[in-house]
């Protein structure tokens, strides 16, 4: 299984480490020629306002979205996950319309407001320590999203079919659930079968 | 490692294979956001000038840094002078992103550096070589930069620290655990810090390139030669096509590694900064030697 790393720019060798200590090849993606061959796509964090520049610059975004549209899965982190928003707000810019949120940016203020907490999730080893970097906040979810973790009650880790968000960085720690969960989303492949399940959300 | 440095790294590894702009009013940080700018770093005077007019230079106006901070959504940083300690509490105070300890300010203490570690913003520090590297993140750096030589244009003195700086990591790496102490104390070096670097092969905070950088192939060469992401000053806002020229650097830095898209960004470029042969420069205007 081969999945990709959107390598603009931001924290995207972070995932592939995470990738790699899943035992999954993560290759790093800067033109849309190269989703060709993926079994999936992870968004990673950084500048979303630079990460769409080049989504446009280089035709990612039609891409992108046809990549989606075929079924294979597309996991966002905070920069990440304001790209694949419905709407993006604070202020609005262009989004890439994957999944039914509408995010703000920046929400909780500026570095000096970043922090670590525990977070709820319906995965299955009970919370798991999010870090959150100038991140955003999923200000509303559309009824076919389902909200696989929360902050003090509002939706941190959020899925709709293969579409999958976090505003915190799950790469930035040693807890690998949310990128099994991906992996597992890729399930039509094989080599996923290996990895699956026990990251699946509990009904 | 403790949740604060963890979060301090966090958003330098959020920078990563970007370009951070130098700005000096509103605008001009609209135009680098517009270009696809990681951060800017906001500046009284881009350093061309703080080298052309002399004179002490200080953290910027807090006004000016306020101004900056309204027109962008992008992470804002703000230079305080090496070992001023209370100007970084009040750009801390102030809600900056991250903070320069900067060689291109004049020195506040000639001695010591501010202990980064008292402080819940980032820092991010000069360094010529590993051992000044390994210094400053013993002070609580969160990002380590090259100092290269600030508003002269020329590409030189980064590639020198780079490549000292990525020349010495290689060395540890072949040392044995036992020679790891005295290399320490070769170094100047936090012998924990000296044996992390010799472990992993690389710093423990991102490593970006400062000083100097001019064109797309510049900041490019920096990339290849294992810059994480790079600094632009004086190279953009003292060229005579800044918007252009900011948008060439961000796609040569992206796509640093293929020699298409650098030609590309390359083309219809108008004049770079004129620059200066740094080593016609009298030791005492070398701004890189400032540090300790």
């Amino acid at each position: 299984m081969k999945i990709g790393v959107l390598a603009v720019q931001g924290d995207f060798a972070a995932h592939a480490r995470m990738l790699r200590r899943l035992g999954v090849e993560a290759i790093e993606v800067r033109r849309a020629d190269e989703l060709e061959e993926l079994d999936g796509l992870i968004m990673p964090g950084g500048e979303s306002t630079t990460m769409l520049k080049f989504l446009a610059e280089e035709n990612l975004t039609p891409t992108i979205k046809k990549f989606a549209a075929s079924g294979r899965p597309v996991f966002g982190t905070c920069a990440g996950a304001i790209l694949l928003a419905r709407e993006a707000i604070n202020p609005a810019q262009p989004s890439l319309d994957l999944i039914d949120i509408t995010v703000e940016r920046n929400a909780f203020g500026r570095q000096v407001d970043s922090f670590i907490d525990q977070v709820e999730t319906t995965l299955e080893g009970g919370s798991m320590e999010a870090v959150f970097i100038r991140a955003p906040r999923i200000r509303r979810v559309g009824r076919g999203v389902e909200v696989l973790a929360a902050l003090d009650g509002e939706p941190v880790l959020v899925r709709e079919r293969n579409i999958l968000a976090a505003t915190f960085h799950p790469e930035m720690t040693g807890d690998d659930r949310a990128h099994r969960l991906f992996l597992h989303i890729t399930s039509r492949d094989d080599v996923a079968q290996s990895v699956r399940l026990r990251c699946a959300p509990k009904v | 490692m403790d949740n604060t440095i963890r979060l301090k790294t966090g958003l330098a590894e959020m920078l990563k294979g970007g370009v951070i702009m130098d700005v000096t009013n509103a605008e001009q940080s609209r135009i680098a956001e517009e270009a696809g700018a990681v951060a800017v770093m906001a500046l009284e005077r881009v350093p061309a000038d703080i080298r052309a007019e002399g004179g002490v230079a200080r953290m910027a106006s807090p006004k000016k840094i306020r101004e900056i901070m309204a027109s962008v959504t992008i992470p804002v940083m703000a230079k305080v002078r090496i070992g001023h300690f209370v100007e970084a509490q009040a750009l801390e105070a102030l809600g900056v992103d991250f903070i320069d300890e900067s060689e291109v300010l004049t020195p506040a203490d000639e001695e010591h550096h501010i202990n980064k570690h008292a402080f819940k913003v980032p820092f991010v520090c000069g360094a010529r070589n590993l051992g000044e590297a390994l210094r400053r993140i013993g002070e609580g750096a969160a990002m380590i930069r090259t100092k290269g030589e600030a508003g002269s244009g020329n590409i030189v003195e980064a590639v020198r620290h780079l490549r000292k700086i990525h020349q010495e990591m290689r060395r540890l790496t072949t040392l044995g655990e036992e020679e790891l102490m005295s290399e320490a104390k070769q170094l100047g070096a936090p012998y924990e810090i000296v044996r992390m670097v010799a472990r992993e092969g690389r710093l423990p905070v991102p490593n970006f390139a400062a000083g100097g950088i001019a064109t797309p192939a510049d900041a490019a060469l920096c990339m290849q030669l294992g810059a994480e992401s790079v600094f632009v000053g004086s190279g953009i806002f003292k060229s005579n096509d800044p918007a252009q020229r900011a948008r060439a650097i961000v796609k040569a830095t992206v796509h640093f590694n293929d020699p298409k898209a650098i030609l590309e960004a390359s083309e219809e470029l108008g004049e770079a900064m004129r620059g200066l042969d740094v080593s016609k420069l009298p030791e005492s205007e070398l701004l890189q030697t400032r540090g300790w």
